[in-house]
């Protein structure tokens, strides 16, 4: 007989939960990071409407220092699937040049990210937002729930929470109170890695292992993506067998060496892994507890 | 590495994955029983933790010095700041982790007598409960509590752990003394089989693998008993349910119903049944867009086409024709509280239950249970984390199946119409469906019809409603001496007449208005049928309460009028200081103050002070009486 594998339990999970925003939000939208998450998500939204169109729009917020494959992927996905994305980039920020390296990675996520975000979902009037984040990424997002309210000002109170019994979301909200909502909370990455390969779901080809112009910072290797990334002296960049395992701002993104060029392969890698997928993010380390006081303050 | 070889080591290796089923269980036990030293054990000891994370767990546990040189794996699993710095785990916490076997999602809750709730979530998803219970405690109060709402929340597989055998010298004589007074608990509650476990989280004894030190236990370790405890789900074997989500209606040619299958299986050809309208179809496709599947298994999401073009909308069910569940406005229910706000009997809250909301009021507590002592104690409401028993009455029926029977044909959550929160969880027990009482018309020679003969008018009720103080009373006054005169027999009951006499074992301040309310209506029903025309004056301030009435006192004798006198208006009328008293919250559950006042959508007549005297009401209403027939005016 017929029994649902642990990827077809979560495959259907999270079908569930976009049809319920689907029907109790009034504006829903999609944060699309372009990421593998991001990914799989829109994967999972096409499936749980079809045949119907996703009937939202997805929202890429574009900090200007996006890898250049990233946005040339996003634009590949949005003409392939007739996909309709909307992009934003916080002006104040570009008035100002914001960088990461003259204004400091938490000045510039904040601006760029966090306020660059806001800016979009107040300006579209969007009062749910899917977000790709997964319960095992993170301490602090192991508590977050499936529906996470989120008050006029964007902000998040860990301790006034919606207690969320069974499969019954409760999506009630006030006129200008927002949800934010992950419909991956209960995958790992690994399954995440999985579903791509058995679902054949298209990824930015940063992930796979390609020969890359690198700097190694802190023990860090930072792509040099274009030619805005200033040089440290005596640093010049170098070729390097490189992916990546997480993918968001060029200058704050970690690469991993690797020889992974097919997705066995990084299945293979991810297996064997020895350190944590975030550690590849450099805003994690700032300070302890950092990922809880950023979604306090409105990071995704 | 050759690309070959990998591409084949990873097929086989995602094969086995495949093969791999998805186990949720909860751990329940306070802090001290060593509950996030299990978890964070199991996570260590699967190999799921990366280097960075022991790193960082190696420093947090020099620092806070806990377990001197070893490392303090509760650190690991305790999240948010703010609880490490309290010590105490706040939330429910989902922590991943696979073996061989299965994959595994650790519902990591507190257990604090003030996180009940937090528990009652966990245990909501959970298919199992891995219980710990310390050693040289023994039972707790807190293993009692946990047992009964892990068990009243349906679930069947249940693990104590007897931890912290080290502290105990591994004694085989302690670990049976316990499992013994466990059965005797177990017993008690209705749990029907446990599997008992003597493992230290600590020390790592019969946690993967066998202890040593513990030679007379020849049962399987922890991880052994979650790898192969059997889950196939009894929502297999039940009757097809599926509550629509979403109907997909791309174009004119495709109308599907989205949903996610909750129980039994439904396949192509199926006859099905939509509800509440009872209409009749059979399934022509269940689409998915991966290709049509020639059926659906209980937690798959699909979308569902009929061979039949019946009106189906989100929140209604479709089921197996052969096996269609009842419907029912009105539910025993259990409900555990999980508002700081108390229950607030009569007011009216938001029930969802399937993929639909609709208004519910609650009866006050029937009982509430001491979780400790599971003793039944008499309750007028309930308050945070409190767990009692109460009639659910709704604004419509609905199909429904006890919890027991089918988890999610009978799991609701109810909602504060004001502040959004979800307040309580509720389980259904059983049907309440609010009988009237029928006279034995054909055993008795003198009926309704021979009455209203005798006494030249047609019983009917005059449910009046409105604010307090809006002139209610006055008008049916007015009306009654009005009638009088005519020649008519009424009768005239209002808050004083009920509350003094057939409800004076209800609590005014605590507004037992439902229950109020349906005696009401049936001392209504038989004073109708003893041929009087009654006029009832009550608040009566939700739809819910009045729709309810009216079916106890019958569609054709239910007159619904709205005396729709402004707040301001009534207040200036108050002669008592009551509002007074309510402006200052010193009297609870005021419509019009603290309560909403929902003014009916279709009254039969409206009056109100602004712009009738109860006189000119009476006379509206009078002739309103004649002219539908149901007295004549005297020459």
């Amino acid at each position: 007989m017929r029994t649902l594998t642990h990827l077809q339990v979560l495959e259907s999970e999270s079908m569930h939960i976009m049809r319920e925003v689907m029907a109790e939000a009034e504006n829903p939208v999609m944060l699309y990071s372009v990421g593998k998450d991001s990914a799989v998500m829109l994967h999972l939204a096409r499936k749980a409407f079809s045949p119907t169109k996703i009937p939202f729009p997805l929202l890429h917020v574009d900090t200007t220092f996006k890898f250049r494959e990233m946005i040339a992927f996003r634009e590949k996905m949005r003409k392939d699937l007739d996909l309709n994305i909307i992009v934003h980039t916080n002006p104040d920020g570009v008035e100002q040049n914001m960088n990461p390296w003259d204004f400091g990675s938490d000045v510039y996520t904040d601006v760029m990210k966090t306020q660059g975000l806001k800016q979009a979902l107040d300006m579209h009037g969007f009062d749910a937002a899917f977000g790709g984040a997964r319960r095992d990424e993170e301490k602090s997002r192991a508590k977050e729930r499936v529906f996470s309210f989120r008050t006029r000002s964007h902000q998040w109170d860990p301790k006034n929470q919606r207690p969320e019994l069974w499969s019954l979301y409760n999506a009630r909200k006030h006129q200008g109170e927002s949800i934010r909502v992950f419909p991956l909370s209960n995958w790992t990455e690994f399954d995440i890695w999985q579903y791509i390969y058995q679902e054949n779901i298209p990824i930015v080809p940063l992930y796979f292992a390609a020969e890359r112009p690198v700097v190694e910072r802190n023990g860090v290797l930072i792509m040099v993506d274009d030619d805005r990334l200033p040089l440290l002296p005596g640093e010049t960049p170098m070729m390097k067998r490189i992916r990546f395992r997480t993918l968001g701002c060029y200058p704050l993104t970690g690469a991993q060496e690797s020889d992974a060029v097919t997705l066995p392969q990084i299945i293979q890698e991810t297996m064997i892994a020895k350190v944590s997928e975030r550690q590849g993010r450099v805003i994690d380390h700032d300070q302890s507890a950092s990922m809880e006081k950023k979604k306090r303050e409105g990071y995704f | 590495m050759d690309i070959a070889t990998t591409q084949a080591s990873v097929d086989s290796y995602i094969q086995t994955q495949e093969d791999k089923s998805l186990l949720r269980f909860i751990t329940c036990g306070s802090v001290d029983d060593g509950k996030s030293t299990l978890i964070g054990r199991l996570l260590y000891e699967s190999k799921l933790l990366f280097e960075d994370q022991i790193a960082a767990l190696k420093a947090d546990s020099i620092r806070s010095g806990t377990q001197g040189d070893d490392l303090d794996f509760a650190l690991l699993v305790d999240g948010l700041a703010s609880e490490r710095e309290q010590g105490i785990t706040i939330d429910v916490a989902y922590r991943f982790f696979s073996t061989k076997a299965r994959k595994f999602i650790v519902i990591d809750t507190p257990g604090h007598e003030q996180y009940t709730r937090n528990m009652a979530t966990g245990a909501s998803q959970a298919q199992l409960a891995v219980l710990l219970v310390d050693a040289r405690l023994g039972l707790s109060t807190q293993t009692k509590r946990h047992s009964y709402i892990v068990n009243a929340l349906g679930v069947k597989r249940i693990v104590v752990a007897i931890n912290k055998m080290d502290l105990v010298n591994y004694s085989q004589e302690r670990y049976e003394e316990i499992i013994a007074s466990y059965r005797e608990f177990a017993d008690k509650i209705g749990v029907a089989d446990f599997t008992a476990i003597p493992v230290s989280a600590l020390k790592g004894d019969n946690i993967i693998e066998k202890s040593a030190a513990m030679p007379w236990y020849e049962g399987d370790t922890l991880i052994e008993h979650l790898n192969t405890v059997p889950i196939g789900e009894t929502a297999n074997a039940q009757p097809f349910r599926m509550h629509v989500q979403w109907v997909n209606r791309p174009h004119l040619d495709f109308r599907g119903f989205s949903g996610r299958v909750a129980s039994g299986q439904v396949h192509v050809g199926d006859k099905i049944t939509a509800l509440p309208s009872g209409k009749q179809s059979r399934v022509a496709k269940i689409f998915t867009m991966d290709g049509d599947l020639d059926m659906a298994l209980p937690g798959e999401s699909v979308t569902i086409c009929l061979t039949d073009e019946i009106d189906v909308s989100r929140g209604d069910l479709l089921c197996s024709s052969a096996n269609a569940p009842t419907l029912s406005d009105r539910f025993e229910s259990r409900l555990l509280w999980m508002s700081e706000e108390a229950l607030r009997p009569g007011q009216s809250y938001l029930m969802k239950i399937g993929a639909q909301t609709i208004n519910a009021t609650i009866s006050p507590p029937k009982y509430a249970i001491d979780v400790n002592t599971l003793a039944h104690i008499s309750a007028k409401t309930l308050n945070l984390n409190e767990i009692g028993v109460s009639i659910v009455n709704i604004e419509k029926p609905i199909p429904f199946e006890p919890y027991t029977l089918n988890k999610e044909m009978g799991s609701f959550i109810l909602i504060n119409r004001l502040t959004n929160a979800t307040v309580a969880m509720g389980l259904i027990e059983k049907d309440a469906q609010t009988t009237s009482i029928e006279l034995r018309t054909d055993e008795l020679s003198i009926d309704r019809g021979l009455r209203s003969e005798q006494k030249n008018q047609k019983p009917v009720t005059l449910w009046f409603t409105g604010l307090k103080w809006s002139g209610k009373t006055f008008i049916a006054n007015a009306l009654e001496r009005r009638l009088f005169a005519n020649g008519n027999h009424s009768f005239l009951l209002d808050a004083d007449t009920m509350w003094k006499g057939l409800s004076e074992d209800l609590d005014y301040v605590d507004a037992d208005r439902t229950e109020n309310s349906r005696r009401v209506a049936q001392v209504c029903k038989l004073m109708n049928d003893a041929g009087l025309i009654v006029q009832s004056c009550f608040t009566s301030a939700f739809t819910s309460e009045r729709r309810i009435s009216r079916r106890i006192i019958g569609d054709d004798s239910f007159i619904e009028i709205h005396v729709n006198t402004p707040l301001e208006l009534s207040e200036a009328h108050d002669t008592t200081g009551f509002y007074k008293k309510a402006r200052r919250g010193e009297i609870l559950n005021i419509a019009g103050i603290d309560l909403p006042y929902e003014a009916p959508e279709n009254p039969d007549i409206v009056v109100g002070s602004q712009t009738h005297s109860y006189e000119e009401a009476a006379q509206l209403i009078f002739d309103e009486l004649v002219k539908r027939g149901l007295i004549t005016k005297l020459g």
